[in-house]
């Protein structure tokens, strides 16, 4: 039983390894057609500085307290006004929040970049006769 | 001191019942948070004391891991490992705990979800493990035929220190430069490193089952190896069905759908089993450990049912970022983690509690009062989770605080319900912790 467990666990790691590399190269790949600004890679270190996701979720990942906030920036009557009100005076569960000037704004081109990401909104998917879920 | 008089396996149960302890605490505040929004708002607030809870929960069942291993190796197997290393790992992860609540009461985040701390207190955390593998390394060696249950701890060890790392990657500016391969990597991490813990957890019990029936069988036989190799193929590829709606790349998700099907095999095990373990059951109900490995079994069943139904990416849609999936994780470490931990702690720090097998009507009370809490929590859990569905699909939609203010009922049922737990939970703790410095000093195998 050990010398085949041993071979069955091999291959099964090799298999992992492989599939963990192919996801390390994205980044790798994906630079190539799209420039990320400095802002939007600083501004994802904010959210993490202030914890939004204790709280918020982007696509549906995140805590369970407020809204999702990764279609923020679109969302009509919401966007920075709202950004900026929420963050100086807080409500409900959350709290103030005091951002520097610099923070507000790479936080601004974070969620902004989420927003152009895609939508995370689930009454814009369908799902496939496979049972998988593809955006309209 | 003299460290070879330390029963180390105990003295990591005896911390991890304390954090247990602590992270109920933690909880119930933060739950509090959901009726009264503005509770301890201005002192720490749901942004520290969800991690608080989060963390002391998994250190817990981490801690809790590691001292039922160790106490494996040592009562089993008959091997010793060294105390020095295994001590030093201790205070290693004490120094880790004490820095991780210090840096959430000072509002220092790593505020990525889930399991996140300031990066620095990761380093403690690693090193601890690395001494871990090296003492468990040197011991099993010298175990000839590995039963099904040191597969399990040694892909639980080895994982664990492999995606525990993993899950820094993101302070290299490379891997953060795109923040949807950022989350899929940090959902990659959450997965397999659940299914760490899972497996060093699950090998306790298989253990446990081979010391209670006191047969070599249950670790030994064909199927049992192969539900590991299947657990093992889900824990490196089904974390794929945590991000359908992210938009990462089309094969992550795929894969994550196909490998978590796979997972239907081990719900018709189950039932297969069902009807073979009745009679087992008899013999043993009257044996309090047991009965807790028994609970784990049904939450089991319950907690893998509904986690396959949502693999399924049409499912998946309804229920995303809803209480169900809190439903599923508080299901899942509680009713399963806690259920098989609690069974080990009664096993190794009490072991001659039980001699003679009586029937205390006040353990059995309260092994009751636990599953009954258990289940109205996760079942009020489960209905937010349905309302909140039904709102995010719908295409008239009232605010979202709106809609919030509807779940309030099930809110309150939530916490009385937690109430439960946490009553239950000292009660049990109580009676471990009661005379434990005994279980903290070797005697003879
Ligand atoms: C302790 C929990 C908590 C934390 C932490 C938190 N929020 Fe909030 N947030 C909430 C709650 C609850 C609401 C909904 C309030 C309401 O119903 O009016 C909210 C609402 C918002 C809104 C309005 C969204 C909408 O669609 O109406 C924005 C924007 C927002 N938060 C941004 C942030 C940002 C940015 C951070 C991090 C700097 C953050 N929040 C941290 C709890 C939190």
């Amino acid at each position: 039983m050990k010398f085949k467990a041993r071979h069955t666990f091999f291959i099964l790691s090799v298999l992992f390894l492989i599939y963990t590399i192919s996801i390390y190269l994205e980044p790798y790949n994906l630079n190539n057609n799209s420039a990320k600004t400095k802002n939007i890679i600083n501004g994802k270190l904010v959210w993490q500085k202030y914890n939004c996701q204790s709280c918020h979720q982007l696509y549906g990942l995140g805590g369970y307290l407020g809204p999702d906030l990764t279609n923020l920036m679109s969302q009509q009557n919401k966007g920075e006004p709202l950004l900026k009100a929420m963050i100086k005076s807080g409500n409900k569960q959350m709290p103030a929040f005091n951002l520097s000037d610099l923070e507000m704004e790479e936080l601004i081109s974070f969620l902004k970049a989420a927003d152009n990401s895609g939508s995370a909104d689930p009454r814009k998917f369908r799902s496939n006769s496979f049972g998988m879920i593809e955006k309209e | 001191m003299n460290l070879n008089k330390i029963n180390i396996g105990n003295l990591f149960l005896v911390t991890a019942i304390i954090m247990l302890l602590v992270g109920l605490c933690f909880g119930i505040l933060a739950a509090f948070t959901y009726l009264y929004p503005n509770f301890l708002k201005e002192n720490i607030g749901f942004i520290s004391l969800r991690p608080l809870h989060v963390s002391s929960a998994l250190f817990w069942i981490i801690l809790g891991g590691t001292g039922c291993v160790y106490n494996g190796i040592r009562s089993i197997l008959k091997i010793e490992f060294s105390p020095q290393i295994a001590f030093i790992q201790w205070c290693l992860w004490i120094v880790a705990i004490i820095g991780i609540f210090y840096s959430y009461f000072t509002h220092q985040f790593g505020g990525r979800e889930y399991w996140e701390f300031n990066p620095v207190w990761a380093l403690p955390i690693a090193v601890a493990w690395i001494l871990f593998i090296i003492n468990f390394s040197k011991a099993i060696t010298n175990v000839k035929k590995w039963p099904v249950y040191v597969w399990m701890w040694v892909t639980g060890i080895v994982f664990f220190l492999f995606t525990f790392s993993e899950n820094y990657l993101w302070l290299f500016p490379y891997f953060r430069s795109h923040f949807v391969t950022d989350m899929t990597i940090q959902w990659k991490v959450n997965g397999s490193l659940v299914g760490s813990w899972n497996q060093m957890l699950y090998g306790t019990a298989f253990f446990l089952m081979d010391r209670i029936s006191n047969s070599k069988q249950v670790g030994k036989n064909n199927l049992a190896f192969a539900m590991y190799f299947l657990g093992l193929f889900n824990l490196m590829f089904n974390w794929g069905h945590h991000i359908y709606t992210l938009p990462t790349e089309k094969y992550i998700r795929y894969i994550g759908y196909a490998v978590s099907m796979t997972e239907w095999v081990f719900f018709a095990k189950i039932i297969y089993n069902w009807k073979g373990s009745l009679n087992e059951i008899q013999k043993n109900y009257h044996y309090y450990p047991y009965k807790f490995i028994m609970a784990a079994d049904i939450w089991v069943f319950i907690n893998m049912g509904q986690a396959i139904l949502l693999s399924i990416p049409a499912i998946n849609l309804y229920t995303h970022g809803t209480h169900i999936t809190v439903a599923h994780a508080m299901g899942t470490t509680i009713g399963i983690n806690s259920m098989i931990l609690i069974a080990a702690c009664f096993e190794f720090l009490k072991p001659n509690l039980f001699k003679n097998k009586t029937n205390s009507k006040y353990l059995n009370f309260i092994f009751w009062l636990l599953q009954l809490s258990l289940f109205i929590f996760w079942i009020s859990l489960n209905i937010a989770g349905i309302k909140k569905g039904i709102w995010q699909m719908s295409e008239n939609q009232i605010s979202y605080s709106k809609m919030m203010e509807t779940l309030t009922p099930y809110f309150i049922i939530f916490v009385i319900a937690g109430f439960g737990l946490l009553i239950s939970f000292f009660a049990i703790a109580i009676k471990l912790l009661k005379n434990s410095t005994n279980s903290l000093i070797i005697n003879k195998f």
